[in-house]
């Protein structure tokens, strides 16, 4: 167990350690980085003092210890458009992305489960085919186009909902739909999946011998295994929500870390995109470290394999 | 060495790979509706009745020629600035068609090359391949995109390049897990033993060989692809304007909403998902057809 989990830290460190290089050479090699540090406008003087302040006429090297060290300390830059540090601003946007993603994780789990169980249970019948249809269309119905169709149904013409902002369950209502809409029909197919795998094993074949009623054997004895990969899967697909967020929030004008992306890249706020990134791919590598060392700890097949 | 990976994230791109929908029989209707969109775009400067690029802002917000008010002139009316919306999404579909399929094929290449050396070679060079690979799938793809995107500035060039960069992981992974298997067969044991150098072994030997996986790889990830294009269109990331593509055609489509344009939001959407869903069902199809082991993925 311990060298499991020592073994998963090492692998998680040598992913961030990665995802940083990464994204210091590519704003290093593709370009002049000054200029994308810098204030559009800003004079060669200001570019030549730039330069000399973030080192960037030193070796690759000595830059990348200097990156590093600010990221360790918490140092990402400030942002040219709200004239304060990036680091603020991301925890100040952070509690409205969970929101919104946690209602969409809710609002994909509340359809995805049940219905991948019926297709499961009803596998190659009249459920499971519209099942199917579901599945498909999540997978390519665009997030933002479901979104922009949704205000213009709920907003334009019944003007139910509000088109744009936060604050109220209302408001909530639509993103967590669009966003969660992908969602659902991967869970669904993982539920699906899971359970026909389950409803195929000895133990229920045992149960079905027994005599138990049906309910009972799929409620109760499949349903409980069937769901730890569904689980896995969600908390992975939590912090993959924030990230994808990106779109349904820029259509709703949802003022989380997606929303914040957008404005870095529409005012050329180069730190704001920057660290966002970042901050977001050591959120997707640190929570599938913590879900992995879970999932060991509660099933003992995982960690004994290896 | 398999043992290496996270459980979670394989979990995960299982599940983002794994469609549960099969055709059996020839998929006529996605190779037809596929057709007609290669038709649209090869075809796009005879079948435009307008210039895509060019408005008349005396004609802006027309509805489409059935509603009130519709005209012969503009079959499925006109945008805020008064061009044509059939013309630009005929337009749209060649710079979907070309960015979609030099960008899988990027992709492809890159991703089939690493995934073979990691699986073939082996040892230093697959844990070097194979950790970058993890550290890039952990950058959700689309957030990776708008990074380079944000750093190289947009042009359709670039953004081919952003997407195979985004998207080779995917074919690395399973490349290599096939190579792996590949790598103990009967036949690829005796070209080792008869001397054949590691070079000749992985173009004769091995690749023949995970061409279908690409293949089919290739035409799932068209639609995802396709779909990321259209996202970064739409944050104002991918094609510049006034170049028709459809996901800028929805951005600029959004400030004609809350008045009711409804066309402007409904058609180019239209076009993203029959692109993706057919391209999502072709690919499905081809799995079973071309490789029966890609059926568990």
């Amino acid at each position: 167990m311990k060298r499991y989990i020592a073994k998963r830290v090492g692998f998680a460190a040598i992913s961030l350690v990665l995802l940083s290089v990464t994204i210091f050479l590519l704003v290093r090699l593709t370009g002049d980085p000054t200029v994308l540090l810098v204030e559009p406008g800003a004079s060669q003087a200001d570019l030549e003092a730039v330069r000399k302040q973030f080192g960037l006429d030193r070796p690759l090297w000595v830059q990348y210890g200097h990156f590093v060290s600010s990221l360790v300390r918490g140092d990402l830059g400030h942002s040219f458009y709200y004239r304060t540090p990036v680091l603020e601003l991301y925890l100040s946007r952070l509690p409205s992305s969970l929101l919104l993603a946690s209602a969409a994780m809710a609002f994909s789990l509340l359809i995805g489960i049940p219905t991948g169980i019926i297709a499961a249970v009803r596998v190659n019948q009249w459920w499971d085919s519209a099942g199917k249809v579901f599945a498909l269309l999540g997978l390519s119905l665009p997030s933002f186009w479901v979104g922009l169709l949704l205000i213009l149904f709920f907003s334009v013409y019944l003007g139910w909902l509000p088109s744009s902002g936060s604050g109220t369950a209302a408001h909530l209502l639509m993103p967590a739909f669009a966003l969660g809409w992908y969602f659902a029909a991967a869970h669904m197919r993982l539920t699906r999946s899971s359970m026909l795998d389950v409803l195929g094993s000895e133990y229920v074949k045992l149960a079905r011998l027994k005599g138990l009623p049906e309910a009972l054997v799929i409620g109760k004895h499949a349903f409980k295994n069937a769901l730890i990969p569904v689980l896995t899967l969600a908390g992975i697909n939590l912090v993959i929500m924030v990230n994808v967020a990106v779109v349904v929030e820029t259509v709703f004008a949802w003022p989380g870390i997606g929303r914040l992306l957008y404005e870095g890249i529409a005012f050329r706020d180069f730190p704001i995109v920057q660290a966002t990134v970042i901050l977001n791919g050591a959120m997707v590598v640190i929570v599938s470290l913590l879900v992995d060392i879970l999932y060991a700890v509660i099933d003992p097949r995982i960690r004994l394999a290896r | 060495m398999n043992g290496s990976r996270s459980a979670a994230l394989t979990v995960a791109w299982r599940v983002a790979s794994f469609a549960s929908f099969r055709t059996e029989g020839f998929p006529l209707i996605p190779m037809a509706i596929l057709g007609v969109l290669i038709f649209a775009a090869v075809f796009a400067n005879v079948l435009a009745p307008h210039d895509p690029e060019v408005g008349n802002l005396g004609e802006r917000f027309r509805p489409p020629a059935w509603q009130q008010g519709g005209s012969e002139k503009f079959l499925l009316g006109s945008d805020h600035l008064g061009r044509d919306v059939l013309s630009r999404l005929i337009f749209g579909a060649r710079i979907s068609i070309v960015v979609g399929f030099t960008a899988v094929v990027v992709a492809g290449l890159l991703g089939t090359g690493l995934g073979i050396l990691s699986g073939f070679l082996g040892g230093w060079v697959d844990q070097v391949i194979m950790r970058v690979t993890d550290a890039w799938l952990a950058l959700p793809a689309l957030t990776f995109a708008i990074f380079l995107a944000a750093v190289v500035g947009p042009s359709a060039m670039n953004i081919v390049i952003i997407l195979g960069l985004a998207y080779w992981t995917r074919y690395a992974r399973v490349i290599r897990g096939e190579v792996l298997s590949l790598k103990e067969r009967d036949y690829v044991r005796l070209a080792i033993v008869a001397g054949c150098s590691k070079r000749t072994i992985m173009k004769r030997h091995i690749l023949p060989n995970v061409l279908n996986s690409a293949i089919v790889l290739g035409t799932l990830m068209l639609g995802v692809v396709v779909v990321t294009e259209a996202a970064l269109s739409f944050l104002g990331l991918g094609v510049p304007p006034p170049q028709p593509a459809w996901g800028l055609m929805l951005a600029d489509g959004k400030k004609g909403m809350m008045a009711g344009y409804w066309w402007l939001t409904v058609l180019p959407g239209c076009c993203i998902m029959f692109m993706v869903l057919s391209a999502n069902l072709l690919g499905d199809w081809l799995r079973v057809k071309l490789d029966p082991q890609l059926r568990q993925l």
